[in-house]
């Protein structure tokens, strides 16, 4: 039992932490926003310098065999500068599938890629009817030829309008919501039959709508048989969430904790007065237990029991859900007027926080997830 | 970064584990189980079966009688003992009294004391809050005016938890009141109940039961060998012994056993053609209750860690939350047994011992609601919530 980071994970904590603050304070994010794909290619390639994309890659696919630790490291520094790249559905989510259901040829050219900086991928699995239920999944698959042929209509993809290829699950056998049947598949969003609508999301990241309409498609892995990896992914990325939503709460804490001590009025720090210091206490204590549950997510992430595995997923989410309403509508709060504005940061990591609470699956539904397992069974 | 203990903690974890199954008494279990507290035989007999075994000082040294473990055997100890519904060893003997006179006391007072301080056959208790002083301790007024070989001991001490068992009281008192600062002027003494001039008083809480008392000193002469350490160095000690005691504060362990007693009595009590375990309401606050439980466990842990590596010298800023957290979720699982016994937390029992009057409701019904009353102490004691705030917010966030 030890809740110690090594040597070279402290080492990539300092280096992640030094990059952001050089490159990623608010006023240059404003900027980021502001560029075609809604981020910046120019940091992608950074990343892709400082080995960040090579983290959960195998060394015999040029990576760096880091580990979900490792990845909490990333996205937590990434979420105290709520960073907008594709990094999760490219990387951690990239990384999951590439390792579970990709060949090796498919792996070792796509891996080569993304560690370059070359490709970015989106994961278009989430359907309009679906809400979080994971196995819910309509879009259909057609052999043709050596190939696939893709149609259905994917909602919520992350980064969808920017990807260079996507991920799609759809299904080849079995009714909209049956465990088998259901493939991953690469798809060219260039390629025909394939529209995508980019559009903005709440926390000033893009999102896309990708309708396939008999797209061509390249089956992962050798048979479409892909639920228990895309389960899989999900439970890597939704701890990867909860690591950026820790940083996220850190930084909200850190801004909230600095204006109050800073911002007077009757003549005295607001800071001083105790009806705000106990508030910014029981934030302290939520991002505390934030913390906890995001380490134990990403040592629980790669359990090989999926019962265990998402068991400790969800957990974590519904905490990481409660701290972000609880710690985030405090800082909104305690911030006052100014909390409310478009110009100042706090309002965009509680938007962010906001988000994260209804990605991959809100905290009604991880309670709900819970509950079909009989609770955490402790 | 690794959750899993080694085999060898595994294995002392099994070797406690079993311990305590085949040695805590059938009725103690069943008393602390039930959430109806333990008499004082059954804490004395169960210190003396630890003591025998070694065991009831986990945090000792060796050289006093401890079982010398580090800080994972000691957490493996605590998490089981409250997991196996038994006590845990007699916290003013143990974990308040001892350390101040082994790290403090002279060698004749070591000799003297720890002893019958480690088998609890003599039982302390603690002479620290007054009527004016609770939260804010170090205003304290008892008074000991030195008058040759002894104390003369006047004031009034409160809360005073178990001192209707106790053979002795450890106490705070004011030694200097003209020091500069109040927390200056303050000594520990240990005073022998049997002095006169020491009544106990008892105090009823609002669950019915008698836990704390007061206790007046009037004209009490104490030998001045019952000093501890230096006249007017008593808040230091005291302070070290807030300090003493980071890992097992938050009581997860007897939260764990809590709530799965929630689930066991739940799944008993009928509810339309099934139980209670079958509305998902219940559940559902079943589920959030572990979840907070199982974040408060996971914070323990990466003190403990902290403590392991570093020796915890300098406390982990988590620490703080332990205590704050741990009282909030104690207190939702007695309400969480409110919601199980439902209208059966109405009937108040005679409270006669043996009494043949058959229970209205369930067996275990009764100590529902005095339970959860009972629990509103949690939040209060050993600096309540309002004052763990108060630390965070100056201690760790600097306003």
């Amino acid at each position: 039992m030890d809740f110690e980071l090594s040597e070279e994970q402290q080492l990539l904590k300092d280096m992640v932490g030094r990059f952001m603050q050089d490159r990623y304070d608010f006023e240059k994010r404003k900027g980021y926003m502001k560029e075609p794909a809604g981020f910046s290619d120019e940091i992608w390639a950074a990343y892709a310098e400082q080995g960040l994309l090579a983290v959960p890659f195998a060394e015999e696919d040029g990576g760096i065999g880091g580990g979900p630790v490792d990845l909490m490291i990333v996205m937590e520094e990434m979420g105290k500068a709520l960073a907008l790249e594709p990094y999760l559905s490219t990387v951690v989510i990239g990384g999951s599938i590439l390792r579970t259901t990709a060949t090796a040829a498919q792996r070792s050219a796509l891996a080569e890629e993304i560690i370059g900086g070359a490709c970015k991928l989106a994961f278009a699995h989430a359907e309009p009817k679906a809400r979080y239920d994971l196995a819910f999944v309509e879009t259909k698959a057609e052999q043709a030829g050596a190939g696939w042929t893709l149609t259905g209509v994917k909602t919520l993809v992350m980064y969808g309008g920017a990807a260079d290829k996507l991920i799609v699950s759809a299904r080849v056998s079995g009714g909209a919501t049956d465990e088998a049947g259901v493939g991953l598949f690469l798809v060219d969003p260039k390629a025909a039959g394939v529209a995508i609508r980019d559009y903005p999301t709440q926390d000033g990241l893009r999102a896309a709508e990708v309708t396939l309409s008999g797209a061509e498609a390249e089956l992962l892995g050798e048979t479409p048989d892909a639920m228990a990896a895309i389960r899989q992914a999900s439970d890597e990325a939704i701890a990867a969430l909860c690591a950026e939503a820790a940083g996220a709460l850190g930084k909200s804490l850190d801004l909230t904790v600095a204006y109050i001590k800073e911002r007077e009025q009757f003549g005295r720090a607001i800071g001083s007065f105790q009806g705000l210091q106990f508030q910014a206490s029981e934030m302290f204590v939520e991002l505390e237990l934030a913390r906890s549950m995001m380490m134990y997510a990403a040592m629980a992430s790669r359990d090989p029991d999926p019962q265990e595995r998402s068991r400790a997923v969800s957990a974590a989410k519904v905490q990481i859900g409660r701290s972000a309403k609880r710690l985030g509508e405090k800082s909104i709060q305690l911030h006052g007027g100014v909390g409310m504005t478009m110009e100042y940061s706090i309002g965009h990591y509680f938007k962010r926080l906001s988000i994260i609470d209804r990605t991959l699956g809100d905290t009604d539904h991880h309670l709900a997830q819970l509950d079909a397992v009989g609770g955490m069974a402790a | 970064m690794d959750l899993e203990f080694t085999a060898e903690e595994k294995a002392f974890r099994d070797e406690v584990r079993t311990f305590i199954r085949e040695n805590l008494p059938e009725g103690t279990r069943t008393r602390m189980k039930e959430g109806r507290g333990t008499t004082k035989a059954d804490m004395v007999d169960w210190m003396k079966i630890l003591a025998a075994k070694g065991w009831s000082a986990p945090r000792w040294p060796k050289e006093y009688g401890g079982p010398g473990w580090n800080a994972i055997q000691q957490y493996i100890f605590t998490e089981e003992i409250q997991l196996g519904h038994a006590p845990d060893p007699q916290g003013f003997n143990i974990s308040m009294v001892g350390p101040v006179i082994y790290t403090f006391g002279n060698d004749e007072q070591k000799k003297r004391f720890l002893p019958s301080i480690l088998d609890c056959s003599v039982w302390w208790c603690q002479g620290f809050s007054e009527p004016g002083a609770g939260s804010d301790l170090a205003s304290l007024k008892t008074r000991a005016v030195r008058d040759g070989d002894h104390y003369i001991v006047n004031g009034q001490k409160t809360w005073t938890t178990f001192a209707q068992h106790a053979d002795w009281i450890f106490c705070l008192v004011r030694t200097d009141p003209d020091a500069p600062k109040k927390q200056m002027g303050i000594s520990y003494l240990l005073i022998d109940m049997k002095t006169p001039g020491v009544e106990v008083r008892p105090i009823q809480t609002i669950d019915g039961g008698v836990e704390v008392n007061e206790v007046f000193l009037t004209d009490v002469k104490v030998p001045v060998e019952n000093l501890v350490g230096e006249e007017n160095r008593g808040w230091d000690y005291a302070k070290f012994l807030l300090g003493n005691e980071r890992i097992g504060i938050a009581r997860v362990g007897a939260s764990k056993a809590k709530l799965r007693r929630v689930k066991e009595l739940a799944a008993s009590v009928p509810l339309g053609a099934g139980t209670l375990m079958d509305d998902p309401r219940f559940r559902s606050k079943v589920w959030e209750t572990e979840v907070e439980l199982k974040a408060l466990e996971m914070t323990q842990l990466r003190v403990l860690s902290d403590i392991a590596i570093r020796g915890g010298k300098k406390p982990h800023p988590a620490s703080s939350v332990l205590k704050l957290k741990g009282s909030e979720i104690q207190q939702s699982i007695t309400h969480l047994l409110m919601d199980v016994v439902g209208p059966y937390a109405i009937p108040k029992s005679d409270g006669v011992e043996g009494s043949n009057e058959p229970s209205v409701g369930p067996d275990w019904a009764d100590a529902i609601a005095p339970g959860y009353f009972n629990y509103r102490k949690v939040s209060i004691y050993g600096g309540s919530s309002e004052v763990q705030k108060g630390i965070i917010a100056k201690a760790i966030l600097g306003l």
